[in-house]
Parts: C-alpha cells; sequence; structure tokens
C-alpha cells in the first residue's frame, strides 16, 4: 500500500495519548504547529475533497484546486487559532470553514493568484477520486445540508480508520507480529461476505490452530481499538469532546 | 491506503465497541443495556457455568476518572448486602484497558415499563414499599443513592425489586469507605495495573441526578450538604409517578399528601427517613390514618365507618328490629 499524502506520513512520530493536534495548532512553537497541522490535514483531507465534490458538485479539478487552496488558506491565516472546542466540533468548525471558503471561492481564487508563494500540500486526490466512486450518493445542488454532513461524518470516519490500520499495520511489523496483522486484514478488512474465511480456514491457511486465531485477531483488534482512539485523541482539544467524539465514533450512542 | 467499506467500518466499529475479554474468565454473549457511563453486556462465567452482567466503561479512559467511577460504583454495591440490591461478583481492568465490574445478570422490568393495566396501586404500593426498605438499608450503611428514577428501579421475574445505577451514590459516613478505597487494588480478573487507588470526589456546583426526580438542593449543586433527605425527595417523585400513572379514581388525597410531604422544598419538612415514608404507605394499605395526611372528623368518621362497616350495619339491623319489636308490642 502506499502512503496516500506526503504529508500525512507515518503515524507513530507522537506520543500515543494526551497529544491534541487541536491544542497544538495554535502552540507558538512552529515545529509544534506544522506537526499539528499536518495531522489534522492526514486526517481530514480526502472527507474535505470529497465533501467539496458532493456537497457543491465542483469538479473534480476544481474541488482539488479548492482543497489544496483551503488547507494552504487554513496555515496560512492560522484560522484553528478560532476553534473553540467548547462551541463545536472541530469537523463541524471545518466544514463550515470549507463552507464559506467555496461560497468565496472567486475571491479565493484571487488571492491564489496573488499568493504565488503559498505553500503546496501534495495529496494524492486521484486516491481520493477512486474512493469517490464507491459513495453511494449523487453530486452537486440535490444533496441537502444534513445529507452532506452524514456524508462527512461518514468520510471522516473512514480516514480516521484507514490511517489506523496503516498504523497497526506499521505496529505489527515492527512488533514482530506481521501474522496478526495478516490475519486481521483476511477476515476483519475483507469487503465481501461471502470472501470473508473462517477460523477454520484461517488455522488451515497459516498452520495455526483455531484459538490462535482467536488469540491474534484479539490482539490485532485490541491494537486497532487503542491506535484508533489515540488518533481520535490527537483530533479533540478537551477530554469531555474525546468523550463524546469517541461514543460517536464506536457507534455506541445509535445502539 | 485501501479504501474500507461501509460494512468494512461497521465491523471494525463493532470489534472496538466489544470488551476483550481474553484472559478472562467470561465469555461475551450479548450486548444487554447501556447506563451513564458504561455498556452492561450479558457474558458467561466459564468457570462457574453461569450467566452475569458485565458492566464494562464504553470509552478508553485516559484521566481514569471514569474507572475510579465504575469501580467505586462496584465497591459500594459489594459492601451493600441486601436483597434490594444487585450483588457484585468481581471487578477490575480488562486487556484492552477498560474498568468493568462482574454482577448477578438480573432479568425483568424496569418500574417506568411497568404495565399500568397489570399493576393495581396496591401492588405498585408494595413495590414503593420495597424500594423504601432497600434505600433505608443504604442510608443506614451511610450511602447515598442521589439518582433514583423509575428508570433505575428493577422488577425481576419472581418479583424481586432491585435498586440499581449507583453510579453517583455519595457515601455519607464511613463503616465501608476502607473497603471502597482499597477494593480496586485488591479484586481484579485481568490485571490492575491501571487502577487508580484514589476515590474522586464530586465538586462542589456539580450536578447529578435526573430532573424531574432530584431534589432542589441537588440540582443548585450543593453537593456538601445532601444528606438522605435528598433521595427521600426523589422517592416521593417516584411515588407519584406510580399512582399518577393510574386512572384518578385511585388516586387518593392521603397518597397525594405522602407524595408532597415527601417532595417538600424545604428538605426540614420531608420525612426524617425512608422508613417513616415506608410506614406511611404501610399505614395507607391498612387503612390507617398518614402522618402527611390531617383528617377533618368527617374523614375520620368516614374511614371509621368504612372500616368497621359490618359491625355497624349489624348493630344498626339489630336496633331497627328492637325498635320494630317494640312498636308492634305496644300497638
Amino acid at each position: 500500500m502506499t502512503q496516500d499524502t506526503s504529508i500525512g506520513g507515518p503515524g507513530a512520530r507522537f506520543p500515543a495519548t494526551r497529544w491534541s493536534a487541536v491544542r497544538a495548532a495554535s502552540s507558538s512553537d512552529a515545529a509544534e504547529r506544522k506537526r499539528a497541522l499536518e495531522t489534522i490535514i492526514a486526517a481530514y483531507w480526502k472527507p474535505l475533497y470529497k465533501y467539496i465534490r458532493i456537497r457543491w458538485g465542483k469538479s473534480n479539478e476544481d474541488a482539488k484546486d479548492l482543497t489544496q487552496a483551503f488547507f494552504a488558506s487554513l496555515i496560512e491565516k492560522k484560522s484553528l487559532c478560532d476553534f473553540d472546542p467548547s462551541k463545536a466540533r472541530l469537523r463541524t468548525f471545518l466544514r463550515v470553514c470549507v463552507d464559506h471558503f467555496v461560497a468565496n471561492e472567486v475571491k479565493a481564487a484571487k488571492r491564489l493568484k496573488r499568493g504565488g508563494g503559498a505553500e503546496h500540500i501534495s495529496l494524492d486526490f486521484a486516491a481520493a477520486e477512486s474512493e469517490l466512486a464507491h459513495a453511494q450518493v449523487s453530486l452537486g445542488a440535490s444533496v441537502s445540508p444534513a445529507r452532506a454532513d452524514e456524508f462527512l461524518e461518514l468520510e471522516h470516519l473512514r480516514s480516521l480508520f484507514g490511517l489506523a490500520v496503516e498504523e497497526l499495520r506499521r505496529f505489527c511489523e515492527n512488533k514482530d507480529k506481521k501474522m496478526h496483522f495478516r490475519l486481521f486484514e483476511l477476515y476483519d478488512l475483507e469487503d465481501t461476505k461471502a470472501r470473508r474465511p473462517s477460523y477454520a480456514g484461517l488455522a488451515a491457511q497459516f498452520g495455526i490452530a483455531v484459538t490462535d486465531v482467536t488469540n491474534h485477531l484479539a490482539y490485532a483488534r485490541r491494537e486497532f481499538r487503542r491506535i484508533a482512539m489515540a488518533k481520535l485523541r490527537e483530533m479533540t482539544a478537551s477530554e469531555d469532546e474525546y468523550r463524546r467524539e469517541a461514543r460517536a465514533l464506536l457507534g455506541v450512542d445509535s445502539k | 491506503m485501501n479504501w474500507l467499506s461501509d460494512e468494512v467500518i461497521s465491523r471494525l466499529q463493532a470489534a472496538s465497541a466489544l470488551p476483550d475479554l481474553s484472559g478472562t474468565r467470561y465469555r461475551l454473549v450479548k450486548r444487554a443495556g447501556s447506563g451513564g457511563m458504561g455498556v452492561v453486556y450479558l457474558a458467561e462465567d466459564t468457570i462457574l457455568g453461569r450467566h452475569v452482567a458485565l458492566k464494562v466503561l464504553d470509552l478508553p479512559d485516559t484521566s481514569g476518572e471514569l474507572a475510579v467511577r465504575l469501580l467505586r460504583e462496584a465497591s459500594i454495591l459489594a459492601t451493600l448486602e441486601h436483597p434490594g440490591i444487585v450483588p457484585v461478583h468481581d471487578a477490575g481492568t480488562l486487556a484492552d484497558g477498560r474498568a468493568f465490574y462482574a454482577m448477578k445478570f438480573v432479568e425483568g422490568t424496569r418500574l417506568d415499563h411497568l404495565d399500568a393495566q397489570k399493576e393495581t396501586l396496591f401492588d405498585r404500593l408494595r413495590i414503593f414499599m420495597r424500594i423504601c426498605e432497600t434505600v433505608s438499608f443504604a442510608h443506614a450503611r451511610g450511602v447515598l443513592h442521589r439518582d433514583l428514577t423509575p428508570g433505575n428501579i428493577m422488577i425481576g421475574s419472581f418479583g424481586e425489586v432491585l435498586v440499581m445505577d449507583w453510579g453517583v451514590a455519595k457515601i455519607l459516613r464511613s463503616p465501608s469507605k476502607r473497603a471502597v478505597d482499597s477494593l480496586p487494588n485488591q479484586t481484579t480478573t485481568a490485571g490492575n495495573d491501571a487502577l487508580p487507588a484514589a476515590v474522586s470526589q464530586t465538586a462542589y456546583g456539580t450536578v447529578l441526578g435526573t430532573v424531574g426526580y432530584m431534589s432542589p438542593e441537588q440540582a443548585r449543586g450543593e453537593i456538601d450538604s445532601l444528606d438522605l433527605r435528598s433521595d427521600i425527595f426523589s422517592l416521593g417523585a417516584i411515588l407519584q409517578f406510580l399512582f399518577t400513572q393510574l386512572s384518578s379514581e385511585t388516586q387518593s388525597p392521603p397518597l397525594s399528601a405522602i407524595a408532597k410531604k415527601a417532595m417538600s422544598p424545604d428538605r426540614a419538612h420531608r420525612y426524617e427517613s425512608c422508613s417513616a415514608l415506608g410506614q406511611d404507605i404501610g399505614q395507607y394499605l391498612d387503612g390507617l390514618p398518614v402522618s402527611a395526611y390531617p383528617e377533618t372528623i368527617f374523614t375520620k368518621l368516614s374511614r371509621w365507618g368504612s372500616k368497621y362497616r359490618v359491625a355497624i350495619v349489624l348493630v344498626l339491623t339489630y336496633l331497627l328490629v328492637r325498635t320494630l319489636l317494640l312498636l308492634g308490642y305496644r300497638h
């Protein structure tokens, strides 16, 4: 698998807990601020790109430009300093910012022309575009704001889980537990129900006992959960916000 | 990075939400419900071969605050051995870092889900008296519940009445405090490294409880000054809930007066104990005067007449016959 974005980078650079990219984004330390923005962009660029495509009905090329310009503007204007976690979730804040940004598209275009030196962010739009083909929503004005919100929520979850899966892969490789990840990949990440192997099938394939399959999967799921939670924590500014987001992420409230 | 389908996302969500019971004696059966800070699962105790309820924190708890609260709830339950309180079997931390405790699995109906058509006022008041007995026991052991609502009362399939959800309970005095402090470090199933030893205190101004059932002083966040009369207010609200669900014909002024007294805004005017409240309900059920409802002479006569109706009828019949005989004799 390839890295989607050159600035999304490997995820094992930050402390697993307590570090909040949202807070660090307004740090006075430039290096800290940069790391924080990279983390936020890695988690949000795909959902926001797809959101612009879906909600605003922008073409592939326009959506690329707007996504690039939006994040460049976010860095340049230090807009995240205005984010107040007690008033809204980061996702809501970013969505409102994007809506505002796209609505002022003409002005933004002018600003882009003026700002030739604006930071260029390397993002893999081709991957995002091919993922969009899976989305079961139409493009453009027919998408209601509520539906677009739901779409953004789901895409954010997809992005966050995707990053967590990648980090789990690296983690298992470092811990010499490649088989654990491979079992997780074959069993939990298999798209099609019909192609999903049984525990017995996996045990036969890898020459291990069925109980080992159970234990290895339990290990991988536990680590996946830990990593996903740590990533979520990076995206929240307070304990309370983190808990609310985690409840939503785990689907606790909807059960 | 591979694209994760909606189905894979749902699967990962479910896998992440389920507790990791590896290394424990429990096997997950199904999710049974959820509370304020945890999810309750039906699990099988593989050693004893019985079903238990596992209450597990539904979130990772980086500050340790929620784990302390959950384990504190378990330790309070463990110190309150009473037929009206669910017994706790075990407590600790799972391999995924989430705190849990195991308790008896109770099947039944919540008080707020009782069928108004099936349960008579008499049945409901008998249930209420059992609740009063349980809360009175907890008060005697120095524990306030602080969140008594119909949703936190369970009626078991054999008619047992259980007071649940002691998650925000307050310890008033300390015969059991040592046990509360030390339990998290003593009893674990899958390791206790992450268990905090200290018992958290609720900050002044914190509002805990349920609107409509919490006392005015509780709603104002006067945590330090709460006493058992706060629970008595909640019991009054439960009593009111129980009889207002029934038709207006079954409602009576003495019952309304009992609920009103229990729910007095000034706690000095409430019942001084749960036993006193339960006693008034008992008096009502026996057709006797209740302390909350001063009777007029007509009410007294009416109740007296109702109680000795047969005797009065017999005496009146006797007098009538005697009078008729006397009149007949004179003629």
